[in-house]
């Protein structure tokens, strides 16, 4: 070992010193700076997100409108209808736009950590493909509301174990065969859905359904995002708190276990987060598709690999992504244009970017 | 260190190893060496706890760390984050690493003195460094008995023995046991006090490495003559195997 320290050394202190530098104090920082300056970008575009629309609102205004709530600082000198624009259509979907975002980015993170593969989005493992097939159900038999809701999110939950239950072989799952599993149910509800298409009425069911899957949180009200934020914070949380674990679980299962991680408990907890928040988000807002796997693209080349760091990145950045989204959505044209059409077209692209960058790297190949 | 007696291990429904028995004591390096497919791999799964014997009793007298064949990665952790995640054990299911997790992380680049390499990219590391990091990495998990597949295949002569001192001197300085295996019996005579000469599934020879490490051995092992061959002027011997010799034919 005396050499390799000489030939260390011969390169120059300098560089050694510098080498040195960014420890525990200097990743610390990298961080810290990182994630607040997102916070703030993300309070900063709700609120910008909120005066925008067809009733022209200032910041001023909406800040007033929302602490008078709280506490009236002046005499509202604004217009009821207004304050309706803001609180009851505006809030909303603001937050459930954030909310999507968030959920969607830090699970498709966390399962291209845990699958090993920079490709993976949350779709992968077949609840978004079940729950698309629930909500297309409800709409054919004419369940709506919180029927048609819990209809998606039960598919959905039922599309992981029937991904489990097709992967699980004496007792052992190995990632590839759970990727592989989840890519024939969704291939199965696929088909399901093109079915249900053709035996819906084409002047009254088709076009609610084809409206639905596209996705869209126009009509969210409060309740909505509630039941949402049920399904997608403590998910969130939970896979936040798995961090130090998907790093390690993406030096692939043996390694894992020989370094004494529970792989089993850490694959289950964060195949079922993921399920939730990929049910939860389709149930309340149809398929939204992309963000889950460019999102993590842009947090890693932001803050590197490190799940620590790319969790929370990765959520905060999707949050934001998603709000300009539903602004373009909402404000580019008179109608409504459904989220999964500007993700898709957004996503696509960038996706094809990524593509060529991984392969010119030499790609995932890795595993 | 290593109580393993009647061990039969199955993988996928096929017995891979049956009646393996074979002894470690602390602060002995024993070197694996088998034809390839001979379940040298499968054995090693098994003393890190991956796979569980079919049948047999295995004890292992400490905390283990383990280094797999060349590695690489599917994202770009620099060579930090590789090491500290050698604390997984120590850090419970929610936990992430601390200060003095990141002590511990230095304290091993720092002894195997490849500080350098600490903020770079590990999939951008060289053979032979990305071996030593996960050597820093299995040292961060505060293991007693470390194992390693081939910690020398794909590395050329000079990483090949800096990688043998280093497993020498963490025997000597820091009371490591050592497993390890390899296709060259070289490697066995330099640090090996034990070998385990794998020559089926069933059939193998454990012991000392100056009683098992024999030229008529090696030559069963490898279904090949293995001449021992002494250095010129050195007090150092090898064992070189007899390639294209008389009698030989390719014969599929």
């Amino acid at each position: 070992m005396s050499n390799s320290s000489a030939k260390s050394s011969a390169s120059g202190p300098a560089r050694h010193a510098n080498a040195a530098a960014p420890g525990w104090t200097g990743r610390k920082l990298a961080s810290v700076s990182v994630l607040p300056v997102l916070i703030g970008l993300l309070v900063a575009t709700v609120l910008y997100s909120v005066t925008i629309g067809r009733y022209d609102l200032s910041v001023r205004d909406v800040a007033y409108i929302l602490i008078d709530n709280i506490h009236p600082l002046v005499t509202p000198y604004w217009d009821p209808v207004q304050e309706v624009v803001v609180e009851q259509v505006r809030l909303p979907r603001i937050i459930a736009a954030v909310i999507i975002g968030f959920g969607l980015s830090i699970s498709g993170a966390a399962l291209q950590g845990l699958f090993r593969n920079p490709l993976v989005d949350p779709g992968i493992i077949g609840v978004t493909a079940g729950a698309g097939f629930g909500g297309t159900l409800a709409i054919l038999i004419g369940l709506q509301g919180y029927l048609l809701l819990s209809m998606a999110f039960l598919f959905g939950i039922a599309s992981i174990f029937l991904v489990k239950l097709l992967s699980t072989v004496r007792g052992r799952t190995s990632m590839l065969t759970l990727v592989l599993a989840g890519v024939v149910i969704s291939a199965f509800f696929s088909a399901a859905i093109s079915i249900a298409k053709l035996l819906a009425d084409p002047f009254q069911k088709l076009p609610a359904i084809t409206y639905w899957l596209m996705g869209s949180i126009a009509s969210s009200s409060y309740w909505d995002v509630l039941l949402m934020a049920v399904a997608v914070v403590p998910s969130a949380v939970a896979i936040y708190l798995l961090r130090f674990q998907i790093n390690i679980m993406s030096l692939g299962e043996e390694k894992a276990r020989a370094l004494g991680t529970k792989v089993v408990l850490v694959q289950w907890i964060i195949l079922l987060a993921s399920a939730l928040i990929s049910a939860g988000v389709v149930a309340t807002s149809g398929i939204i598709g992309w963000v889950g796997l460019v999102i993590p693209h842009v947090a890693r080349a932001l803050v590197g690999a490190d799940h620590q760091r790319l969790l929370p990145v990765s959520g905060v950045i999707g949050a934001i992504y998603l709000l300009m989204v539903d602004n373009l959505a909402r404000t580019v044209s008179t109608a409504e244009i459904p989220l999964g059409i500007i993700t898709a077209l957004i996503g696509v692209p960038v996706f094809a970017v990524i593509l060529r960058r991984l392969h010119a790297k030499g790609g995932w190949s890795s595993d | 260190m290593i109580e393993a007696s009647d061990l039969t291990v199955e993988r996928g429904g096929k017995t891979i190893l049956s009646n393996y028995s074979l002894s470690l004591e602390r602060g002995r390096i024993l070197a694996v060496l088998g034809a390839n497919g001979v379940g040298k791999t499968t054995l090693i799964n098994t003393l890190i706890g991956v796979i569980k014997p079919k049948s047999g009793r295995l004890s292992i007298g400490g905390q283990v760390g383990f280094v797999p064949q060349l590695f690489e990665v599917p994202f770009s952790y620099s060579a930090l984050d590789i090491v500290l995640m050698g604390r997984a054990r120590h850090l419970g299911l929610f936990g992430s690493p601390g200060r003095r997790d990141y002590e511990l992380a230095r304290h091993y680049f720092h002894m195997l003195a490849i500080e350098h390499l600490e903020p770079q990219a590990f999939n951008s590391l060289s053979g032979g460094q990305r071996q030593l990091v996960m050597i820093a990495q299995a040292l961060a998990s505060e293991c007693e008995l470390l194992i390693l597949d081939e910690p020398c295949a794909a590395l050329d002569y000079k990483n090949q023995d800096k990688v043998l001192c280093l497993l020498e001197q963490l025997r000597d300085r820091h009371g490591m046991t050592i497993a390890f295996s390899t296709h060259m019996p070289q490697h066995a005579v330099e640090i090996a006090s034990d070998v385990l000469l794998m020559t089926s599934g069933s059939s193998y020879v454990c012991g000392p490495t100056a009683d098992a490490l024999s030229a008529g051995n090696l030559s069963d092992l490898y279904d090949l003559p293995i001449a021992r061959a002494d250095f010129d002027g050195l007090a150092k011997h090898t064992y070189a195997p007899v390639f294209r010799h008389e009698g030989a034919r390719f014969d599929g």
